[in-house]
């Protein structure tokens, strides 16, 4: 078990190189923080993700966040004309940006025993870099949530609904691990 | 802040759904209380298991509740006034939980109308759902 666990929590060269005290802290601080999944919900969440399409789902969930949320428009500078609903609908950059989301995403569905190894990095770029506010993943979930189930409809059933989320709470508490 | 066009295109959509009532009602409920299990503590007095009368009942209520709201969203205070002191004095629901029933209900608006839920129509929907849960919160202190 010593070993599984060390073999799962993602452990680094660079980590490796410390204390062996520091080395069992990390382990088990990402074993105390690891989500559960039973194989219900394993299948649930691939489910629900082999009906995604990242091509329309990306940008719509992107555009729904800059629409349904102005605010967030702060961090998409870059991107030129997202002032208006037309504007975001339209923009290329936006959605680029959200195919990139969602291939993340798509790392993350992959290998759900490691969804804070997956999303570390982009955590620590987000923070130091990017310098967003934490709480916005929390808006992306919920547009990715709503543009999903515009296309699943009835495939999104209450069930399936609350296994995606604890999936993407996951995923917003991993991408908010690196704020510190 | 809702536009008039936005005003419009809500009680429109309400106006659609009332006939439905009983199964958006129920959906959003059954939605909100799988993801948030906590929001069940509510309703130790009912059967809210999928399909109960009880279920269908109160899902009803609620959304009958919003339709009326939607009619004449810049009333709403007027409107909801006998539900505001209901939810204040009686039912006591920590109004965090309304936001969680409110995107419970954006997802069910979602897998019922599909596309035709547009960004817009979600973004004035959202904006509708949280005056309504602000109103509906105002006597609470």
């Amino acid at each position: 078990m010593h070993q599984g666990i060390r073999a799962k929590s993602g452990l680094t060269p660079q980590t490796r190189s410390r204390s062996p005290e520091h080395v069992w802290m990390c382990v088990l601080i990402e074993a105390a923080v690891m989500v559960k999944w039973t194989d219900k919900e394993r299948s649930l969440v691939q489910a629900v993700w082999e009906k995604v399409d990242i091509d329309v789902v990306g940008p719509d969930a992107l555009a729904r966040v800059l629409i349904v949320y102005p605010w967030t428009e702060r961090y998409f500078g870059r991107f030129g004309d997202i002032f208006t609903a037309t504007a975001v609908l339209q923009n290329a950059g936006v959605a680029a940006h959200g195919r990139v989301v969602l291939t993340a995403l798509d790392a993350a569905v992959r290998d759900m025993d490691n969804i804070r190894g997956t999303y570390a990095a982009l955590s620590r770029l987000h923070y130091e870099q990017l310098q967003v506010d934490p709480e916005n993943f929390a808006l992306l979930a919920d547009c990715i949530t709503v543009a999903i189930a515009c296309k699943l409809k009835s495939a999104l059933d209450p069930q399936s609904q609350a296994t995606w989320k604890k999936f993407l709470s996951a995923v917003v508490d991993a991408m908010s691990s690196q704020y510190n | 802040m809702l536009s008039k066009r936005e005003k419009e295109v809500i009680a429109e959509i309400w106006e659609r759904l009332t006939p439905v009532a009983e199964d958006i009602g129920s959906d959003a409920l059954l939605r909100m209380f799988a993801s948030y299990p906590g929001t069940k503590t509510y309703f130790s007095h009912l059967d809210i298991s999928s399909g109960s009368s009880h279920l269908l009942l109160h899902g009803k209520k609620i959304v009958l509740a919003i339709a009326e709201g939607a009619k004449d969203i810049s009333q709403l205070t007027v409107t909801l006034a006998p539900l505001q002191t209901l939810h204040a004095y009686q039912l006591r629901i920590d109004p965090t939980n309304f936001k969680l029933f409110s995107h419970c209900m954006l997802v069910t608006l979602a897998c019922h109308m599909g596309d035709d839920f547009t960004p817009v129509i979600h973004a004035a929907m959202d904006k509708f759902l949280s005056a309504f849960a602000a109103v509906l919160a105002e006597k609470y202190r």
